[in-house]
């Protein structure tokens, strides 16, 4: 991919699941978009892109309410939230081609009418594609409706199959919220221990309470530009190493149909996609300063950081419980903001403005020196995206 | 055969509500069969590889013919949860149900997402060898469910 950058994230607060109302969700994106250009110091008017993930906006009524001269680029990334990051990339990949030059990356979340935690029911409003379907009439019945259903069905295996343990799931939770705690953006304000990740109430077995994301409303806008328009901009631009969508074709629907063999059943469905991403960036896992983990489930953390190379298959709960991915000392910090599990579950977004604060040097829980920050978008059905970004 | 009320249904099943069908082509003749409480699974008569869900083209030939294979409904629990909280209040007097994937015995690489019944709980293991069951919800619409297998 050619030079491309990061250079305004912008967000709205964020809000526990359906009280961002009043506000609509057309409003909530707009105000993003005009914090994420007032971030990069460009006008409303220099946006001419916009790049989805999830079915996406109205791009048609977003222009035109925000009184965009042109566009020339809009498009989304099918699937569901696993595009988050691959949002980013679709971005980069319309200023690559020359069809647009200043790109827009959004997500707008209110639930209160539409529930990600009980995606598959056929009553759910919104873009996300849901029911009814003949491939849903093989799960609904027995009462599989929640991507919470697939991905204990998952973390089951992965136990059944590596040994993982509950206190290796905890420390997930637990290194999530103690980055969490220093941020006022963080909607989860109180201290989390052991002994209170061990008492929490099961969910769906394996996974407890505190294995689950938090369920938010919300808006992140990213923008994307060329590097070399980017180095005019206000702040240092945080370019776009590479970018990756998609997962191999046995893996699926995944979530939406649990038929993935064997060999790929207890991962995350990264593996194809972070190869992809390494070899098109030419960095290596060691390279990764930081990793902002798409963390809709404290096990598939777990498999993430083995698809992405940071630890062999089956490895990674002692990897966490050595400590590794806390902040400030760990080998690899993960979402150094508190992630969907503790800070607000904008579909992955918060993710990537996190990596670009990283990579600006002004992060909250600043890794020490970050260079290269590693976003993901997924576990889900595919496509799952990876996001490789460097200080610029 | 399928035309049972309501009150005979397998004590602890989820409601009939959950059971809504929206067959296509493809699906349709595998809830025709349950509803003769037959579970049969779709296998391509090029490759002799099995599909299921049904799907248009065989992902290992590609080609569209199936035959409908009859299965003696046996299989093992290759994962499994326990779904203590309900995620739509219609489910609050169902929890805690248990949702199994089971792989059957003599269709290789067919994975049912099924309910097992019949088991505490704490009871429930991966590798577990279970038995289809017959849940006729209503008129024309059966499910399949999984109770432990008989043992002796």
């Amino acid at each position: 991919m050619s030079e491309t950058a990061i250079v305004g994230v912008g967000a709205t607060p964020y809000y526990r699941r359906g009280r961002s109302e009043p506000q609509t969700v057309l409003e909530m994106a707009g105000k993003a978009i005009l914090a994420a250009t007032e971030d990069a110091g460009l006008a409303i008017e220099d946006l001419d892109g916009f790049a989805y993930f999830m079915g996406g906006l109205d791009t048609a009524l977003l222009a035109q309410t925000l009184g965009i001269p042109e566009v020339r680029f809009t498009a989304s990334l099918t699937g569901g939230g696993g595009g988050s990051a691959g949002s980013v990339g679709l971005a980069a990949a319309a200023v690559t081609s020359g069809m647009a030059d200043v790109v827009v990356s959004v997500m707008s979340l209110q639930q209160s009418r539409q529930r990600l935690g009980a995606a598959f029911l056929p009553t759910q409003e919104g873009a996300y594609p849901s029911g009814p379907t003949p491939e849903l009439d093989f799960l609904l019945p027995s009462g599989l409706l929640a991507p919470g259903h697939s991905f204990a069905l998952i973390t089951q295996r992965y136990i059944h199959r590596y040994g993982a343990t509950r206190e290796q799931l905890g420390e997930v939770a637990l290194a999530a919220r103690a980055n969490a705690l220093r941020r006022p953006t963080a909607l989860r304000s109180e201290a989390l221990t052991l002994d209170d990740y061990l008492a929490a109430p099961m969910v769906a077995d394996p996974l407890c309470l505190f294995d689950f994301c938090l369920e938010s409303d919300g808006a992140v806008a990213v923008i994307t530009t060329s590097l070399e328009r980017a180095r005019a901009t206000r702040h240092r631009p945080v370019r776009v190493l590479a970018s990756a969508h998609g997962g191999a074709g046995a893996w699926g629907q995944a979530i939406r149909g649990l038929a993935m063999p064997d060999g790929i059943f207890a991962t995350s469905g990264h593996g194809p996609v972070a190869k992809q991403l390494y070899g098109a960036a030419g960095v290596q896992p060691d390279d990764v300063d930081v990793a902002l983990l798409y963390d809709h489930f404290t096990s598939m953390v777990l498999m993430q950081l083995e698809d992405y190379g940071f630890c062999a298959p089956g490895e990674a709960g002692p990897f966490v419980q050595d400590g590794h991915i806390r902040w400030p000392d760990g080998a690899l910090p993960v979402n150094t903001h508190g992630g969907n599990l503790s800070e607000a579950y904008i579909v992955g977004m918060t993710h990537v403005k996190e990596a670009v604060e990283q990579l600006r040097g002004t992060a909250v829980n600043q890794v020490a020196g970050a260079e290269v920050a590693l976003v993901t978008g997924g576990p889900a059905q595919i496509p799952v995206s990876g996001l490789l970004l460097g200080r610029g | 055969m399928g035309n049972r009320p309501a009150r005979d249904r397998r004590a602890g099943v989820l409601p009939a509500s959950l059971a809504q069908l929206h067959a296509d082509p493809w699906t349709a003749p595998f809830w025709e069969a349950t509803a003769r409480h037959e579970l049969v699974c779709a296998r391509c008569v090029g490759c002799g590889v099995f599909r299921m869900p049904p799907t248009p083209f065989c992902h290992a030939c590609r080609r569209q013919d199936i035959e409908w294979v009859e299965c003696e409904g046996r299989g093992t629990v290759y994962s499994y949860t326990v779904i203590r909280h309900a995620v739509i209040d219609e489910l609050r007097e169902y929890v805690p149900y248990i949702i199994a994937l089971v792989d059957l015995t003599d269709a290789p690489g067919v994975r049912l997402v099924v309910n097992l019944l019949g088991v505490d709980p704490d009871q429930a293991t991966i590798g577990m060898a279970v038995d289809i069951v017959w849940d006729d919800v209503r008129e024309g619409v059966t499910i399949p469910r999984v109770l432990p297998a008989a043992t002796g």
